[in-house]
């Protein structure tokens, strides 16, 4: 008998809230009914309050207690990694003396209007959420204490909250978290001068070195629900043939051949969008079957053919030449003071480089993936997004549906790293979903659909030119950057890097130098281009890092002190200063770039790395420091390169100032994954076309790093800023800096210089 | 109809012969633990055992399952070597995404079986074919390590 999909297998995740609350109603679990609002003091158009949606703070939206005493905490960002499910609900927990054991972790559908802003990227979760969430467990806390205090008829200021009870000291009264809930409930709610945030030194979770999970147990067991884990009986699987150019079109293929394949139940249209095609679907044909393998194998039997593109004549290596042309002459002026030709005309010497670096793919362990069902005029999609309330968007238009009808279950996210901030798998699954009414449909997406229709990270040329004085110091700058820029997703004739991309890093250098230019002379784009871990600071921080370290050698100088020198002495840069209105949406008066952080993560990763020490031959240190997503990551990577060439890296050192560190054990997890994210862009990562087409389609040849390419050790050392500083991101800063310290370490084992990403065979 | 042996019960299900045991085991027996990553063996986020060895089920077709004993992350914790892999990857805070995870359990649960203290070059081998995009790598070292010291301390 066919089962309802409001009874599909879910576990542990929940994601049908719905039952959650009617279940737990039956139990009694009360809602925190308070309707109340922290006075909203900060700058509307900043931070958190100028994403869509803004931020929230009623505990009613996020915080559950049930008479068993169990604390559900709703998570409206997406987990994709970064731990935020954790973190997140650590800071409510320890705010209103919950006890983390007896905390569950709830996670919300997309919907901006009532959560505030969801879109999980720009390193922005912890940074936008941390005081609203703070506030929202401080109400709830106060609300338990008021509860206790009116049952026991005693003062409030006599009792007090503490690890899940309240307590009442001189009447040796207790009462735990479960046996006010329901008084709680009832309460009318405090007002803002009535609450209290906890002074660091009472916190118990937040700032503290432990490892904690709200996932962690239900991931080794098999337990977790990530996108493709939804069952329901007489669910439907398709997989789609997708042109192999972006904007071809179908135009022949075999519907019976695939038709003939055992279970393959329907073989339909999905209507593509030329560019700019922002996260619609890319169109094809998509082969819906009983089950995955027989869609798989539908697929194969299509033989499709297809038209003509306008990117039939993307190919690599000619866009490179392309693009270094362009390099050659002056672009668009980005940002430009003092008088650069002069410099360069006078200057006793001057140096010039031109880097290269390949689009690069997400490649998250989980490929897209989607399930969507339309029953009785309602949308439901369950789908690993970091964009809820875009995927929910997207869903309702193409469904025809208002978004009252449309709901979007966020799973967890095996691996997003931008990738899933696109929601054209959603709008895959939906249209298949409309050939199937009352039935789930699945779209998935196999490795080789991922890698040969990702929003590709940029590919780029930089080129940099600078003039040294006669005492080995900076006079003039001059980067150029080229690169198809991602508001060609959205827009026609986009040739130019956005405000959000120039000031990843390439507009914004905190450098101490009299005369510099920035600029970016424009391309074309020919393929999808797209928000990779850390964006346009890859190349802009590669090509910036590894030429300091080639002036530095140039002047004769030590890489960390000529560095410092450039940055020149600690001071607060307004952003706005360095042509910078963007500011990754923070305040510039709460945000400058503070060259006074960044010398600190410098001298803290070159002390813990040993920086200056004598190294065997064929061993090298090498060194890089970035600022981006309004945090300070230094590192320093300890290589050999043995006479084979073969590349080992013994040890990564990296330091960070993020501002507090709200998870000190998930900032040290990021920075790890970040740094094994840039060893492997750096070391293999390239997509590159022929005929329009990425050549890679597989992890044969597209590789990552695997455990032996991994550094042997990374040692990652979290930097007190050492002042009131406001929140910075965590899961991206860490990436930029690693590709070039470890060319920059190469060069110091072998004298080489690594211009050309990938590294590939170029040791050898 | 077919029969396997999966996780110590026998299941009947409708399935070709070249149905990789992943698809069937996921997709008709509906144990969704075990993931899709790469379709070709390469990333081993499919990772179960088949009389206790590790193997990519991806790329192992259904019929080369019959008469074996699969065993997959769902009943690898009634595996006494398992269950200590699943604490110390808790323990260590292993997982970031997740995804991979379960597969990387499976390989390390299998080299752990045959080889409790395992040098790095060792570990290296075994969970090579392993791919954690999130990069997760010096913990999951550091938590077969650990399995490793509590296996031998619980002996």
């Amino acid at each position: 008998m066919e089962k309802s999909f409001e009874n599909l297998t879910i576990t542990n995740h929940g994601i049908d809230r719905r039952g959650f609350l009617k279940g737990m109603g039956a139990t009694g679990v009360l809602l925190l009914t308070a309707n109340w609002s922290w006075s909203q003091e900060q700058q509307k158009k900043y931070g958190g309050e100028g994403m869509p949606g803004g931020t929230k703070n009623d505990p009613k939206l996020f915080i559950a207690i049930s008479q068993d005493g169990t604390v559900y905490i709703t998570c409206t960002r997406s987990e994709m990694g970064q731990g935020i499910r954790t973190s997140l609900a650590l800071v409510v927990a320890d705010e209103m003396e919950a006890d983390w054991e007896k905390c569950r972790v709830v996670q919300a559908e997309g919907d901006e209007e009532k959560y505030g802003n969801q879109n999980t990227d720009g390193s922005r979760s912890m940074r936008h959420w941390y005081e609203p969430m703070r506030q929202c467990g401080a109400v709830a806390r106060a609300m338990l204490e008021q509860a206790a205090s009116l049952g026991w008829g005693v003062d409030l200021e006599d009792v007090r909250a503490t690890k899940h009870s309240v307590v009442f000291p001189r009447g040796r009264r207790r009462a735990g978290f479960g046996e006010l809930a329901e008084a709680v409930a009832r309460l009318p709610v405090p007002t803002g001068s009535a609450i209290r945030l906890k002074r660091s030194n009472e916190f118990r979770y937040i700032g503290k070195e432990q490892t904690l999970s709200a996932d962690g147990e239900d991931i080794v067991s098999g337990k977790a629900t990530y996108g493709a884990d939804l069952r329901s009986v007489g669910m439907v699987y398709a997989v789609v043939s997708r042109p192999p150019v972006f904007g071809s079109k179908a135009t022949s293929y075999d519907a019976d051949a695939a038709m003939n394949v055992k279970g393959v139940i329907k073989v339909m249209e999905i209507e593509g969008t030329m560019a700019p095609s922002e996260f619609k679907p890319l169109g094809g044909i998509a082969v819906v079957a009983e089950n995955t393998w027989a869609a798989m194998k539908g697929r194969e039997a299509l033989k499709v053919e297809w038209s003509d593109s306008p990117n039939d004549q993307y190919e690599s290596q000619d866009y490179r030449r392309q693009m270094e042309e362009v390099s050659k002459k002056p672009g668009k002026e980005i940002r430009a003071h003092g008088d650069l030709e002069d410099a360069l005309a006078k200057a006793k010497k001057k140096h010039a480089a031109t880097y290269y670096l390949p689009h690069v793919a997400h490649a998250p362990m989980e490929p897209p993936v989607a399930t969507a069902l339309l029953k009785d005029d309602f949308l439901e999609v369950w789908a690993p997004t970091q964009a809820p309330q875009a995927a929910r968007t997207h869903a309702a238009e193409r469904a025809g549906l208002p978004l009252e009808k449309t709901r979007v279950n966020v799973t967890l996210l095996g691996g997003g790293f931008g990738r899933k901030s696109k929601a054209d798998f959603i709008n895959e699954a939906v249209e298949v979903a409309k050939a199937f009414p009352g039935k789930a449909a699945r779209v998935q997406w196999t490795r080789e659909d991922d890698l040969r229709h990702d929003y590709l990270h940029t590919v780029s040329i930089e080129h940099l030119e600078a003039s040294l004085s006669s005492r080995g110091k900076v006079t003039g700058w001059l980067h150029r950057s080229v690169a198809p820029t991602i508001m060609s997703i959205f827009a026609p004739d986009q040739r130019n890097q956005a405000a959000f991309e120039s000031n990843m890093g390439h507009g914004n250098v905190p450098f101490a130098v009299p005369n510099l230019r920035i600029e970016n002379p424009g391309v074309d784009a020919h393929t999808r281009i797209g928000w990779f871990r850390s964006v346009s600071n890859i190349p802009h921080g590669f090509a910036t890092q590894s030429f300091v370290s080639e002036l530095a050698e140039e002047a004769g100088k030590d890489h960390l002190k000529f560095y410092l020198d450039l940055l020149g002495e600690d001071r607060e840069i307004d952003p706005r200063s360095m042509n910078d209105g963007w500011n990754h949406g923070e305040n510039p008066e709460t945000y400058p770039v503070d060259t006074g952080r960044l010398r600190k993560v410098m001298e803290t990763a070159a002390k813990e790395a040993g920086w200056g020490k004598r190294m065997r031959k064929g061993r090298g240190l090498g060194f890089a420091a970035h600022y981006s997503f309004v945090s300070y990551v230094a590192a320093v990577l300890d290589v050999e390169v043995k006479k084979t060439g073969e590349l080992v890296i013994h040890k990564a050192t990296m330091a960070i100032d993020c501002g507090a560190q709200i998870n000190p054990d998930r900032i040290r997890s990021q920075m790890e994954g970040s740094c094994i994210m840039g060893v492997g862009l750096a070391t293999t990562g390239e997509i590159s076309f022929d005929k329009g087409a990425p050549k890679q389609s597989n992890f044969h040849d597209y590789q990552v790093p695997r455990i032996p390419q991994a550094p042997k050790e990374i040692a990652v050392h979290l930097v007190d800023p050492g002042k009131e500083v406001e929140l910075g991101g965590v899961g991206e800063p860490g990436v930029p800096p690693i590709a070039p310290a470890l060319c920059n370490a190469i060069h110091a084992a072998t004298g080489k210089r690594i211009r050309s990403l990938p590294i590939g065979e170029q040791l050898t | 109809m077919r029969t396997i042996r999966l996780n110590g019960e026998e299941h009947r299900l409708d399935a070709p012969d070249d149905m990789p045991l992943l698809w069937a085991i996921r997709d008709i027996l509906g144990f969704t633990g075990t993931k899709f990553g790469c379709g070709m063996g390469l990333c081993g986020a499919c990772t179960m055992h088949m009389d206790g060895q590790p193997i990519r089920s991806c790329v192992t077709p259904i019929s080369a399952a019959e008469g074996r004993e699969i065993t997959t992350i769902e009943a690898i914790s009634k595996d006494s070597v398992g269950e200590k892999v699943q604490q110390a990857w808790v323990k260590v805070g292993v997982p970031q995404c997740g995804y991979c995870q379960c597969g990387q359990v499976m390989s390390a649960t299998a080299l752990l079986s045959h080889n409790s203290s395992p040098k790095d070059s060792e570990i290296d081998e075994a969970m090579s074919g392993n791919i954690c995009r999130c990069g997760t790598y010096s913990r999951i070292r550091k938590a077969i390590h650990t399995a490793s010291a509590e296996l031998k301390g619980g002996a």
